[in-house]
């Protein structure tokens, strides 16, 4: 009998990822082709972000993507001097979280962006970002 | 059903590298603590050893510790809640004792961080939080902390000065503390001198002497049933309200950046179950991994109304002779945070100070205390308050 193939596509995410297999390998295939999505249920309608293969609330895992798409408001962010283990490459660097009215997005603020032009409240986007070793991840832009 | 007391307390110094292995770490706080008490281990019914995984190789320290400090054939058993472990151990031993099922149970707090990097302990403690969502990014415990500072100057007006603040009243008692990691003064002219070493950024806003030090550590608590703690302890200190709460790891699963829910919710249990109210605290121990965490506990805990914890740091309203002393043991900022012996350090130093026997940082005679453990980026709270009748 011929071994199935591990589908491990999760280990792409980030500069470093800390997991390989994961129902959400999607995910990372929609990250590929420039996409950012989350998952919907598809029961109950909830919405998730990071996405999700089980619904906690009505118990189905009968998901649907949807794409992040349109202006997310800044929260709070941060510019880290020192970083863990293995993102030594990418500092400084900053991290965020923005609101999208029905979900947040964590993530990465896009490397170009000057540090004193990062607010609170400002306006952002998201897009798929392919990082120098090769790994994917998704990063906020100013709207 | 009667009172539950903590009878006995203990802590090693916490120190950079400890010269000894984990189980030579442990015996140092339980010999104290056993002094304290001046029982012996036949008295001890249960043990739960409480510690953060993956910074020593000892899998299961349980069964190792119970070995070494002569506590077998009794129950043991490991419990972590990361930063807030031997509190969760404390609320298992009431929850012990309470029903019944054991007398006296021995809580044993413990890390040995120098093990390991200070690299490789930043990605362990980011580990804490979501891996597979967040840790990609290259998140680390003083950037989830700065993102909840900068939300709260951004909401509020808090402004780095006032968290600077925060870490020049731990250091005043950092000093005076002889089992604190870091024994230095901090003034705030520190913090804008570039050639201090506290004053470079870590993860803006947060600069390096609004983190606490990373220590090795331990605290061993003994707790008893009202009966057996009348009949082998001279002073007991009483549990009289116990809280705990969980929250999203991931911070997209959150809705507040200005406050920890975790300690507001454990609070409230705390609160309600002692029938008090934040005014009846005399003393407090609050989890100030950063700065702005002990700034967010006053407000969590009610010692402040949101966007005005501010004005206590301002007004030396939680030093010593203030209002409501917090941290007067110099905190997790200056008398460290070895994670796992953290929250059995500070209900020690609250059980010192309602039996009025701190020392040089005694609390003009205090009657109630309270204990704030957070474990992770909010993501675990427990709240304990403790009384001396």
């Amino acid at each position: 009998m011929a071994k199935k193939e591990l589908d491990t596509r999760f280990s792409k995410f980030g500069t470093v990822s800390f997991t390989s297999i994961s129902k959400t390998n999607d995910f990372v295939g929609y990250l590929e082709q420039g996409k950012v999505m989350g998952t919907k249920c598809k029961i109950c309608g909830l919405e998730f972000f990071p996405p999700r293969a089980d619904c906690y609330k009505c118990l189905s895992s009968d998901m649907e993507w949807f794409e992040v798409a349109g202006k997310g408001k800044l929260l709070t962010f941060s510019r880290l001097q020192y970083g863990p283990v293995g993102f030594e490459g990418d500092l400084p660097y900053a991290i965020a979280l923005a609101d999208f009215g029905s979900y947040k997005v964590f993530g990465r603020i896009a490397g170009d962006i000057p540090a004193d032009d990062i607010r609170v409240g400002m306006d952002v986007t998201v897009a798929a970002n392919t990082l120098p070793n090769g790994q994917l991840n998704y990063v906020f832009n100013k709207a | 059903m009667g009172k539950v007391g903590v009878i006995a307390v203990g802590q090693s110094p916490f120190v950079r590298g400890y010269p000894g292995s984990i189980r030579e770490l442990a015996f140092e706080a339980f010999k104290e603590a056993m002094q304290d008490a001046d029982i012996t281990v036949k008295d001890i019914d249960a043990t739960i050893v409480c510690s953060a995984p993956e910074y020593d190789k000892q899998r299961s320290p349980a069964g190792v510790f119970a070995e070494y400090l002569g506590l077998t054939p009794q129950p043991t058993f490991y419990v972590e809640t990361l930063c807030s472990s031997s509190t969760t151990g404390l609320k298992l031993a009431y929850s012990f004792v309470k029903s019944g099922l054991h007398d006296v149970v021995l809580v044993l707090g413990f890390q040995k961080m120098s093990e390991i990097s200070s690299a490789e302990s930043q990605e362990r403690m980011g580990r804490g939080a979501d891996i597979q969502w967040e840790s990609p990014f290259g998140t680390m415990m003083p950037a989830y902390y700065a993102m909840y500072a900068r939300a709260h100057m951004a909401k509020y007006g808090t402004t780095s000065e006032d968290l600077a603040l925060i870490r020049v009243k731990a250091s005043t008692y950092g000093q005076i503390n002889e089992k604190a990691v870091y024994r230095k003064a901090v003034s705030l002219d520190m913090f804008t001198d570039p050639e201090s070493p506290i004053s470079g950024p870590v993860a803006t806003p947060l600069r390096v002497g609004d983190c606490c030090a990373n220590a090795d550590g331990s605290s061993c608590l003994i707790v008893a049933s009202e009966e057996k703690a009348k009949a082998l302890s001279k002073n007991p200190v009483w549990i009289l309200g116990i809280g705990a709460a969980s929250a999203p790891v991931n911070m997209a699963g959150r809705d507040l950046f200005t406050g920890l829910t975790v300690g507001e919710i454990a609070g409230r249990q705390a609160y309600k179950m002692a029938g008090m109210t934040p005014k009846d605290i005399d003393v407090a121990e609050v989890h100030d991994c950063f700065t702005i965490a002990e700034m967010m506990a006053y407000e969590n805990l009610g010692f402040a109304k949101p966007g005005q914890g501010r004005e206590l740091i301002r007004n030396k309203e939680t030093y010593k002779e203030g209002s409501i002393p917090v941290n007067v043991d110099g905190g997790l900022l200056s008398k460290g945070h070895p994670i796992g012996a953290t929250g059995g350090s500070q209900v020690r130093t609250i059980v010192l100070q309602l039996r009025g026997e701190a020392g040089a940082i005694q609390v003009k005679d205090p009657e109630i205390g309270l204990v704030h453990n957070i474990g992770g980026v909010g993501l675990y709270g427990n709240v304990v308050i403790l009384g001396r009748s």
